[in-house]
């Protein structure tokens, strides 16, 4: 499962473009990830210009 | 909103806009959705634009556009070599930076004004397959489910491109075939009217940052990393960057906006499905050196329209009645994509040593065609040993 961090996400949508399973809407103003198609490859978190998605740290 | 038309865009972007103003002006019933309530609003651009790129697509440029207009730009290597490029003939300012804002909602007006219903706050959901073809559009507007029948869906989503994936047309961007940015609007520092670039792996990895000035002491300050590069532990987040460049270079200046987004810098997808065409950045059509997509989405935009107008004469919506529109992108869009893409490959192999040596080599030298191709063909001219790979991947586009 990965966390957005909606203080942080800036809503541009890079993280939507960059997931392979599509697991990933952009809302408008907030990032939504549906858990069941995440394959937790990471690209997304990894991507995000801000730092906005994190893997939470005891699944790292 | 009706419940039937004859195309429905999804996305009011420049390509959104412009696909919707075309295909309205040749007498299609025409639904522009935006699934923001604000069009153009935030921004996601650094908002530069060449103006005969512009004036090609709208001969009446207005005021309220234009924030400022360069004349030039310079480009800095990792050590600081300055490689200056500027139009030969004096006082005609070759680029304009955008008011974005304005710019984006002006267009979707415009395409109102040729007779398409426009909606913001309107989000696509899903598409309406049957038989193979994409037949209309599911969505939400101001929260409340929609269903609308249609001929042609076009996908102008930006880089999300979520239509296409919809469509099964697979727009999923590989980590090395995308930029990741983040800009500062900035206020209170010195800027001219030149457009400035610095290269450099402690700048911004596989990409480079960006000065655009907006006039009256403000400048779009941003860089883009290459995703690539930002999967390993070493490379820091491109925010963390901007901030470091910020602090070497404007100190003092303040930031009045943040910005954030992805930049494409790839081969086009498949553009068309039956009933389907994707535009802009949800085609990928953002050149792979400058990640400049404006002018490339309204190009596509246009080519798309016309090609909309023609199968709903022919009242024939196949993948193989609008392979049309890939007959107008290939040899345009479609080859200056191929030749900056080669270009990107090869660029994002230099080290700093190299893009010195670079730089020192052309340093001295005016370079007065303002272009990629200019660039590249004064630098292979001036290192043929050096460059001799790069000149014969590119020997068929220069
Ligand atoms: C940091 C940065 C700097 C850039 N600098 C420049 C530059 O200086 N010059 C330049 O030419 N280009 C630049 N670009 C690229 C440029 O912004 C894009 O190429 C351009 O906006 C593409 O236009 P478009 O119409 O294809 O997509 P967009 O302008 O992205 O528009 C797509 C629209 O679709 C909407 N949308 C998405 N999904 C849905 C849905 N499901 N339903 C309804 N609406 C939807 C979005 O909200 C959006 O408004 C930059 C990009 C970035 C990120």
């Amino acid at each position: 499962m990965i966390n957005v961090d909606r203080y942080k996400c800036g809503y541009c949508g890079t993280c939507v473009s960059v997931c392979p399973e599509a697991a990933i809407d952009l809302l408008e103003t907030f990032i939504n990830i549906n858990d069941s198609m995440c394959k937790a490859c990471n690209i997304c978190v990894k991507i995000c210009p801000i730092g906005a998605l994190e893997v939470p740290i005891d699944e790292e | 909103m009706k419940n039937r038309y004859d195309v429905v865009v999804v996305g009011a972007g420049p390509g959104g806009s412009i696909t919707a103003k075309v295909a309205a002006k040749g007498g299609l019933d025409v639904l522009l959705v935006e699934k923001r309530q604000e069009i153009g609003s935030p921004v996601r651009c650094a908002e530069g634009v060449s103006k005969k790129g512009l004036k090609k697509f709208l001969p009446q440029i207005k005021k309220e556009w234009i924030s400022s207009e360069a004349n030039g730009a310079r480009i800095y290597s990792p050590d600081g070599t300055k490689v200056e490029m500027a139009e030969e003939m004096a006082g005609s300012e070759v680029g304009y930076v955008l008011e974005r804002k304005i710019f984006d909602r002006d267009l979707a007006i415009m395409s109102a004004d040729e007779g398409a219903d426009v909606y913001a706050k309107t989000t696509v959901t899903d598409l309406v397959i049957k038989d193979g073809f994409v037949k209309g559009v599911k969505g939400r507007h101001l929260g409340k489910s929609f269903e609308v029948e249609c001929n042609l869906v076009i996908g102008a989503d930006g880089t999300e491109s979520k239509i296409g994936r919809m469509a099964g047309i697979d727009t999923t961007l590989k980590p090395v075939d995308i930029e990741s940015g983040a800009e500062y609007l900035m206020t209170g520092i010195d800027v001219d009217d030149f457009c400035d670039f610095y290269l450099g792996n402690d700048v911004a990895p596989g990409g480079y940052a960006w000065i655009f000035p907006k006039g009256d002491k403000r400048a779009n300050v941003g860089l883009a990393v290459l995703g690539k590069h930002l999967l390993k532990k070493t490379v820091k987040r491109p925010i963390d960057y901007l901030n470091k460049f910020v602090k070497e270079h404007y100190k003092d200046g303040k930031v009045a906006s943040v910005i954030l987004g992805g930049v494409p810098v790839s081969r086009p997808v498949k553009t068309i499905g039956n009933g389907i065409m994707l535009v802009g950045d949800a085609a990928r059509f953002t050149d792979p050196i400058t990640g400049g997509g404006i002018l490339k989405a309204m190009e596509s935009g246009t080519m798309a329209g016309e090609t909309a107008v023609d199968a709903i004469e022919a009242e024939d919506f196949s993948e193989n009645t609008l392979k049309k529109y890939e007959n107008k992108w290939r040899p345009t869009i479609g080859r200056k994509n191929e030749r900056n893409y080669l270009i990107k490959e090869f660029f994002i192999t230099l080290s700093d040593d190299e893009l010195n040596g670079l730089a020192r080599s052309v340093n001295e030298v005016k370079i007065t065609e303002m272009s990629v191709t200019g660039l590249v063909a004064t630098l292979i001219e001036k290192n043929p040993e050096t460059l001799k790979n790069l000149s014969k991947m590119l020997f068929k586009y220069l």
